[in-house]
């Protein structure tokens, strides 16, 4: 099932938004849960977030940045253009009810999935606290968005180009530490995530983390997402992708995410290998 | 000769099926058996005495009316041959090829008594192949829609058999082409995919709609299919789809697969083709775990991708459920086989896997009741040099129905509670069969439940009014 590309709006340099027509998907799709992709009869599966999504319109929005093969095979197409493959929408909506006092941290393009469980949050009317970090100010995504539905929002960068100069675990640190804070949710690099649990961990406070795994189905048959959570087996695709980040075992999913075998090997640079195939 | 004239092959052996050679086969995915020729298929149909008792059609699960289609390869006429088999199996082509027929039909035909039975499977085979097409046509619609979830044989053989009766057939398939375990487990080498794709093709010459993509659960629930949507019966076959594993510590290493994940990349996404995007670890030696058809296909995957191949069984090899032919062509194709071993612990170096540790096994009986139990032999460990393990245990069926639908009975196993006779689940309208319900077992009882479970739909919405006959 072709499904169109509406539109394609370079966020940055290396991040790109596509808003793509899927009426069922956006009809059913909730905050956490992500479509499964394949561009081409050639192409490989692979997870994205459903940043957001418009049910009048039957359309919904993915936030990619381009990191490895398929990736950058995908920014070369463009509105108008279609993908071959859309399933969604997949994993377990994030449980965001009940929740008052809310402190959301998020790396780089992380940002894709914590908008819309930020926007589900305000709905509710929480209290949203954000802090934002990036490698410099070329890998902005979203700030607008974000400030827009949050009651404070901080930015930091690597290099100090936009923000303060530092990591977003510092800023927490002050965050949590009057305790008024309910959740925290980190989405972003797995040492990030895990270094915001370690924090939070200590101040008792209920974190969400967002386990973004290799997957191929997506609907619970591959189980290439397994990680171990709270000692067991689970899989990133039906149980989560969210987890209680205190439980995550993070040095086992990292271990799994370096894993070079499952990715296709690629220079890092838009090349030659897709002028021929993509059309 | 017999009392139709019909000479008989009184040979105790089965006419021979041309397969390639082990060195021609272990480096590609060509079909490595090649069907017979008119000829061979004479000759091996000539074996059937067409006795009395049938006790093949008893055995087969779906009754199909074998010394009816094997006659008529006898006197030429194949089209003929193909319309029983069809009209008894959605995929002729599919079972001669991957029934365990050794199981079924042939280990009850009366010339096994004396010899080796009649090569029923590859006649059927051999009929699929070569029959000329048939000439299917949509039956006139009779104005009734019925959803089927899942397009693995179960809900082949659902869609065919309402199709034929009338109705308007939706398929929903979650993945992104037909098939089930039929397309992402079975590889090429064993079922070639244009056999699959041409069987399935059928299906749309019948009117029947296959909507791929489309999670049922996700996309859309049960309650928008029988509400919104308009379907007045909707059949559940979605199979036991979801890997398990040995619970051991090393498992979630990278380097280590479950067999799905492994055969899903090679035979969906052609992982073993430059030209496709997916890639798969290239190891130098590949350890297997388990004992069925899906242990014997990953390893045989695992062997074509240059590997050296292992496979580990807890128990003996009498006991394994893999098809028998199956495990003969994993020898000739060099494939180590260690039986009574079991695994518990894969260990990494820097994050690769170096070895797999084992425990040798043995029967225990206890003097009582002289009940045989498997217990792991105290102290008699080893360890299997590898870099890639794949897990082949079995399979469970998949949740995601589970969690969507709260007014379907579930048993403790995740398997869906149905009658038994009528297939009717707890939810009004909606019915299940194949694996979803059985826990992992073969294609042609996942066809006998679809054609038993489109019998009674049938049945159902004529007493209620939806459809008139």
């Amino acid at each position: 099932m072709m499904v169109e590309i509406i539109d394609k709006i370079a966020l940055n340099k290396y991040t790109s938004k596509m808003v793509l027509r899927a009426p069922d998907i956006a009809a059913s799709a909730k905050a956490g849960q992500f479509v499964i992709i394949r561009i081409d009869e050639k192409g490989e599966r692979i997870p994205l977030t459903i940043a957001g999504c418009d049910i009048d319109r039957g359309t919904i929005d993915i936030i990619y940045q381009k990191v490895g093969f398929t990736t950058y095979k995908l920014d070369y197409k463009n509105k108008g253009q279609s993908i071959l493959n859309v399933v969604g929408p997949l994993g377990r909506p994030s449980e965001l009810d009940g929740y008052k006092n809310v402190v959301i941290v998020v790396g780089g393009s992380g940002c894709a999935i914590a908008y819309p469980q930020a926007k589900a949050l305000s709905e509710n009317h929480a209290k949203i606290s954000v802090i934002c970090g990036f490698r410099s100010k070329d890998f902005i995504i979203l700030e607008k968005e974000l400030k827009s539905i949050s009651d404070s929002f901080e930015m930091v960068t690597d290099d100090g180009s936009s923000g303060n100069k530092g990591l977003v675990t510092d800023v927490l640190q002050n965050k949590i530490k009057d305790g008024t804070a309910d959740l925290v949710i980190a989405v972003g690099p797995l040492p990030m995530m895990k270094a915001v649990c370690e924090i939070t961990k200590n101040f008792r406070v209920k974190t969400i983390v967002s386990m973004n795994t290799i997957m191929i189905d997506g609907t619970g048959m591959c189980g290439g997402c397994r990680l171990t959570v709270g000692g067991e087996t689970k899989f990133a695709c039906l149980d989560g992708p969210d987890f209680d980040g205190h439980k995550v075992d993070f040095d086992e999913a990292i271990l799994r995410s370096k894993d070079s075998s499952n990715s296709k090997p690629f220079c890092g640079k838009d090349c030659n290998l897709f002028k021929g195939g993509l059309k | 000769m017999t009392e139709s004239g019909k000479k008989i092959n009184l040979s105790n052996n089965q006419t021979p099926m041309p397969c390639l050679k082990p060195e021609e086969r272990v480096d590609n995915f060509n079909e490595v058996e090649k069907g017979y020729d008119k000829f061979s298929a004479e000759n091996e149909a000539l074996r059937c005495l067409n006795c009395v008792s049938k006790p093949c059609v008893t055995m087969c699960p779906v009754n199909i009316d074998i010394p009816g289609f094997i006659n008529n390869i006898c006197s030429g006429d194949l089209d003929k041959s193909y319309s029983i088999l069809y009209n008894y199996n959605a995929l002729p082509a599919v079972c001669g090829r991957v029934c365990p027929q050794e199981k079924q039909c042939q280990m009850a035909c009366v010339r096994g008594r004396n010899g080796e039975p009649v090569a029923i499977g590859r006649l059927e085979r051999y009929v699929a192949d070569n029959h000329k097409k048939l000439n299917l046509k949509p039956e006139p619609n009779n104005g009734c829609k019925v959803a089927i979830v899942g397009s693995g044989p179960s809900g082949i053989a659902c869609a065919k058999e309402l199709a034929t009766l009338g109705y308007s057939v939706t398929i929903f398939e979650a993945l992104h082409s037909p098939g089930g375990v039929m397309l992402y487990g079975i590889p090429e080498f064993r079922l070639p995919k244009k056999i699959l794709e041409k069987e399935i093709s059928d299906l749309a010459c019948l009117g029947v709609n296959i909507q791929t993509d489309v999670v049922i659960g996700k996309t859309l629930s049960i309650d928008k299919l029988l509400g919104e949507l308009e379907f007045k019966a909707v059949y559940i076959s979605t199979g036991a789809g979801t890997p398990k594993f040995l619970g051991i510590p090393g498992e979630t290493l990278p380097g280590v697969y479950s067999a799905n994940e492994f055969l899903t990349r090679i035979n969906l996404m052609h992982a073993y083709s430059q030209e496709y995007d997916t890639p798969v670890l290239q190891a130098k030696r590949t350890v297997i775990v388990g004992g069925g058809n899906v242990a014997i296909d990953a390893a045989r995957c695992a062997r074509r991708l240059g590997s050296e191949v292992t496979i580990v069984y807890r128990r003996t090899e009498t006991e394994m459920p893999a098809r028998k032919e199956e495990i003969v062509h994993a020898k000739e194709e060099g494939i180590k086989f260690l039986f009574l071993s079991n695994p518990t612990k894969i260990c990494a170096e820097n994050g690769k896997i170096t070895h797999m540790q084992c425990v040798k096994m043995e029967y225990l009986v206890n003097e009582s009741s002289q009940e045989k139990k498997l217990c792991a032999i105290k102290n008699e460990t080893f360890d299997l040099q590898a870099e890639c393990v794949i897990i082949a245990i079995g399979t469970s069926p998949n949740a995601i129905i589970k969690d969507s639908c709260s007014d379907i009975e579930f048993d403790d196993r995740g398997r869906i509670k149905v009658n038994d006779e009528t297939l009717r689940t707890s939810k009004k309208r909606v019915y299940a069969g194949g694996d979803i319900v059985t826990g992992a077992a073969t294609v042609i009882l996942a066809l006998k439940y679809g054609k038993k479970a489109a019998q009674n739909i049938h049945k159902d919405l004529i007493a209620s009014g939806d459809v008139t006959t």
